[in-house]
C-alpha cells in the first residue's frame, strides 16, 4: 500500500483554488489569521457553531468559504460539528471546525471517533477561562489538559499554540499537514487574547506554503483494506465515492475496518493509534529557544502567556540575570527530552500559564528532579503581571 | 440472510452462493450478522439492497452511516462506502459527506433511540435544511443492543429495563415530527410491508430532498417478550391486522402504540429547495457580484476590510445568558 509523498509539493500547492489571498501582509485578529490560514491549506469544509471567543473564526469562514470553492454550514451544536467535518473529511475535503471551552467539551465525543476511525481533520480552540460557561470573553489556557485526556479512552493527540495572529495563520495550515501526515485530528490551542489581538499577519505566495496532500491509496480496488498501516505506522486512505467501497467504525476493528472485538485486538489498536504520533515526535515537535545558549534560569511558556514570559526575559538580562525562554509550539504531544536538558542545563524552570497548573505537571515530569520547576499559575480573566512572574524567578533561583 | 451457509460441501453450492442477487451489495464476509431471530433488520436491508438494484444506483458512490445501536450495525453488512459512527450522530456525520461531495447518494441507517433521543437535534435540523439524503429510521420501541431500555418511541405503559412498571412518557409520532420539521417524503412501512417499503425506498433513492421513512420492526427479544406479547410472528400479525394503508393521510394522526391501529403509508411527497442547491445560488450569486473586483483585489482592501470586521464579545451573550463584558479582551 503505497502512498502519497508526504512531504511539502509546490504542484499540490498550485491547486489551490481562486480566493486565497493574495501574498503580502494583512492586518488580522488570530481568529480570522487561522480562518486565513486554513484557506491557504487548502481546506474547503467548515462547519461550527457560534461561540466567544472563536465566532470570528466562523465568521470568516462564512464569508470567505463560498467564494473559494467551499461549503460552509452552521450546525445546530458542536457535537454535530465535529462529526460534521469528519464526515466532510472523509468526502475527500480538508475540513475545519472552531470552538472554545464550552463546545470543546461537546466536541470530546467525536474527536474520539476521529482518532478512532483516522479522520485527518482541524479544531480551532480559542481558550476563554471556566470552567462551565466561566469567562466568556476573557482568556485562559485552562482547556490543555482536555485537549490531551479530553476523549474517553487512551491515545495520543497533536496540539499547537500559538503566540500570534501571524502564527495562526502559518500554524493553522501546520495543523492541517499534519492531520493529513498522520491521519489524525489535530488541535490548534489558540486563546482569547490571540483569538482577539489585531496583528500584522505575513501571507507568502501560494507556491512557498508548503501544503501535505491527502495520503490517497493506489491499490487496486479489490485489494484495499482500510486500516493497513504503512511503514510510519499511518494506513493510506480512500475517499468516499471512489469505489473502494470499504467500513469505518469507531469499535475497536481490524486491517480491514471490520469490529474486532477481542483484548488482543484492542492493544493492536491502541498502541498503533499512540505508537503513529510518539514514534514521529521528532516530525512532529517545534518549540522556539529565546536567550537560552548561557540561561541559568529558564521560563517555559506557550500560547498569550508566553509573551510575557518573553518580556521578563528581557528584564532579567536587564538585570544581569541569564535567563531564557523555552516556548512550546507543539504543546502535544509535549516535548520531553528538550525539556529534559533544559533542566539539565538551568537552575530552575519557571512556568507562566493562565491556568492553575496544567502543562506544569508535565515540565515536572520530564525534568525529572533536574532542576526546580516553579508554575505561576493565574485563574484566567487576564495575561500574567510582569512583578508576578520576576518574583517566582527570584524564588526559583534561591 | 444466514440462507445458504448451514450445509455447505460441494463447490457447486458455494458457486450457487456467489450468484446470490445481493452479494453485490452485502458484505458476505461479516454474516452472519448478529440480529436476532425474528428482528426485522434483515428484513430492511433486503429491501434497502433490492431498491437500489432496482432503481440501478451506482454502488460507487453510495454511502450509507449509521449510529449505534442494532440498526447502527447496519453500515457494517453493506458493500458500500459505510461508516458506523457514534451514538445519534449518523446524521452530522452524512452531513458533512453530503455537503463536501454532493454527488454521493447517502442514506442514513439507524434506531428510534439513535435518531430521535439523543440524536432528535441534529434529526430535525437535517430535515430543516432540506438536506438531500434519505434517513431510514428502524423503529422496534426500545432500546435493543443495550438489553431493552425504554425509549422516546416507547408506547405508554410498557415495560422496558429501565420503565419496569410501565413507561409514563408519551412516545414520539416521528412522521410527524419530520414532517413539521421540513422532510419532503416521510412514510411508514412495517416489515411486513416488504414490496411497500421497497418501492418507497426506490422512491427515496431518486428523491432530491431530505426523505425520512420510518420502519416498524418487532424487537421479539427484548421489547416483546417483557411485554408478554409473543415472538416476532405475533407482531407480523399485528402488523397484518392493525395497520391501516393511507397515502396521503396527515401525519398528525399517525400515533402509534404497539397494540392498536396505526396508519402507515406515503403521508408527504413535495419539493422544496435543498440546503446545497440554496448553496450554490447563493455562490453563484456573490461570484457574479465579484467577479470583476476579484483582479483588483488588494491587500490594501482586505485590510481596510479586516479593520472594519472589529471582533465583538457580543454573540456569547446570547448563548451564556450573561451581559458580554464590551470591548474586553482586545489588546
Amino acid at each position: 500500500m503505497l502512498t502519497a509523498d508526504p512531504v511539502s509539493q509546490s504542484a499540490a500547492a498550485q491547486e489551490v483554488l481562486d480566493g486565497i489571498l493574495p501574498p503580502g501582509s494583512y492586518y488580522l485578529n488570530g481568529d480570522e489569521a487561522a480562518a486565513e490560514g486554513a484557506i491557504a491549506a487548502n481546506a474547503r469544509f467548515f462547519a461550527a457553531y457560534p461561540i466567544t471567543p472563536a465566532t470570528e473564526v466562523a465568521e470568516r469562514c462564512a464569508e470567505r468559504f463560498p467564494e473559494c470553492g467551499g461549503t460552509f454550514i452552521q450546525m445546530e451544536d458542536e457535537l454535530a460539528a465535529m462529526n460534521c467535518i469528519l464526515g466532510g473529511a472523509w468526502a475527500g475535503a480538508k475540513a475545519l471546525t472552531s470552538t472554545s471551552g464550552p463546545g470543546f467539551s461537546l466536541m470530546m465525543e467525536n474527536l474520539g471517533l476521529g482518532i478512532m476511525t483516522e479522520t485527518p481533520c482541524v479544531v480551532v480552540n480559542v481558550q476563554r477561562a471556566g470552567p462551565s460557561t466561566g469567562l466568556p470573553t476573557a482568556v485562559a489556557q485552562q482547556d490543555m489538559m482536555q485537549a490531551r485526556w479530553g476523549s474517553h479512552g487512551d491515545y495520543e493527540i497533536i496540539a499547537l499554540a500559538p503566540d500570534s495572529p501571524c502564527e495562526c495563520f502559518t500554524l493553522a495550515i501546520r495543523c492541517f499537514n499534519l492531520s493529513e501526515q498522520f491521519r489524525t485530528p489535530v488541535l490548534l490551542m489558540s486563546d482569547e487574547i490571540i483569538g482577539h489581538m489585531t496583528e500584522k499577519v505575513l501571507v507568502p505566495a501560494a507556491d512557498e506554503i508548503e501544503i501535505v496532500p491527502r495520503r490517497l491509496t493506489d491499490a487496486p480496488k479489490d485489494e484495499y483494506w482500510p486500516y493497513v498501516p504503512d511503514d510510519d505506522l499511518v494506513p493510506a486512505m480512500a475517499n468516499a465515492g471512489t469505489g473502494y467501497r470499504y467500513h469505518v467504525t469507531g469499535l475497536t476493528h481490524d486491517y480491514r475496518g471490520y469490529p474486532a472485538l477481542t483484548p488482543e485486538d484492542q492493544h493492536a489498536q491502541v498502541t498503533r493509534l499512540k505508537d503513529k504520533i510518539l514514534t514521529n515526535k521528532d516530525k512532529i515537535i517545534t518549540y522556539e529557544m529565546v536567550m537560552m545558549d548561557d540561561a541559568e534560569v529558564c521560563l517555559l511558556s506557550y500560547g498569550s502567556a508566553s509573551r510575557v514570559a518573553r518580556s521578563v526575559v528581557d528584564i532579567l538580562r536587564q538585570n544581569g540575570i541569564k535567563a531564557g525562554l523555552l516556548r512550546l509550539i507543539t504543546v502535544w504531544p509535549f516535548p520531553e527530552e528538550i525539556v529534559y536538558e533544559v533542566a539539565n542545563q538551568v537552575k530552575a524552570i519557571v512556568v507562566p500559564e493562565i491556568n492553575m497548573g496544567q502543562i506544569v505537571r508535565e515540565v515536572e515530569r520530564a525534568a525529572k528532579g533536574c532542576a526546580q520547576v516553579k508554575l505561576v499559575p493565574h485563574a484566567g480573566g487576564d495575561l500574567h503581571d510582569e512583578p508576578t512572574i520576576l518574583k517566582a524567578v527570584q524564588e526559583g533561583l534561591r | 440472510m444466514k440462507g445458504a451457509d448451514i450445509d455447505v460441501l460441494s463447490n457447486e453450492v458455494e458457486s450457487e452462493q456467489q450468484d446470490h442477487p445481493m452479494d453485490s451489495i452485502l458484505r458476505m464476509d461479516r454474516m452472519p450478522h448478529i440480529w436476532c431471530p425474528g428482528c426485522g433488520l434483515g428484513t430492511v436491508v433486503s429491501c434497502f439492497a433490492a431498491a437500489a438494484d432496482e432503481c440501478g444506483m451506482d454502488y460507487d458512490r453510495m454511502c450509507v452511516v449509521s449510529g449505534i445501536g442494532c440498526t447502527g450495525r447496519v453500515a457494517g453488512y453493506l458493500q458500500l462506502d459505510g461508516y458506523h459512527t457514534t451514538h445519534g450522530r449518523a446524521i452530522p456525520f452524512a452531513t458533512g459527506l453530503h455537503l463536501a461531495n454532493p454527488d454521493l447518494k447517502i442514506t442514513v441507517v439507524s434506531g428510534d433511540g439513535d435518531l430521535v433521543a439523543i440524536g432528535g437535534n441534529h434529526l430535525i435540523h437535517a430535515a430543516r435544511r432540506n438536506l438531500d439524503m434519505v434517513v431510514i429510521c428502524v423503529n422496534n420501541f426500545i432500546y435493543g443492543m443495550t438489553g431493552g431500555q425504554v425509549a422516546p418511541t416507547t408506547p405508554e405503559g410498557m415495560k422496558a429495563t429501565t420503565s419496569p412498571f410501565g413507561c409514563l412518557e408519551r412516545p414520539f409520532n416521528l412522521p410527524y415530527l419530520a414532517a413539521s420539521s421540513g422532510a419532503t417524503l416521510v412514510a411508514r412501512w412495517t416489515t411486513l410491508d416488504v414490496r411497500r417499503m421497497v418501492k418507497t425506498f426506490a422512491k427515496a433513492f431518486q428523491k432530491k430532498g431530505f426523505s425520512f421513512l420510518e420502519i416498524i420492526s418487532p424487537c421479539p427479544t427484548l421489547f416483546m417478550r417483557r411485554n408478554k406479547m409473543g415472538d416476532g410472528v405475533n407482531m407480523m400479525r399485528h402488523f397484518k391486522e392493525d395497520r391501516v394503508i393511507e397515502h396521503g393521510a396527515d401525519p398528525r394522526d399517525a400515533d402509534i402504540d404497539a397494540t392498536g391501529k396505526f396508519l402507515v403509508g406515503e403521508f408527504l411527497d413535495i419539493e422544496r429547495p435543498t440546503y446545497i442547491d440554496s448553496y450554490r445560488d447563493m455562490v453563484e450569486r456573490i461570484s457574479i457580484k465579484t467577479a470583476p473586483k476579484a483582479e483588483k483585489k488588494s491587500a490594501e482592501s482586505v485590510q481596510s476590510k479586516a479593520k472594519k470586521k472589529a471582533p465583538s464579545g457580543e454573540k456569547d451573550a446570547e448563548k451564556s445568558g450573561e451581559p458580554a463584558l464590551a470591548g474586553a479582551g482586545q489588546s
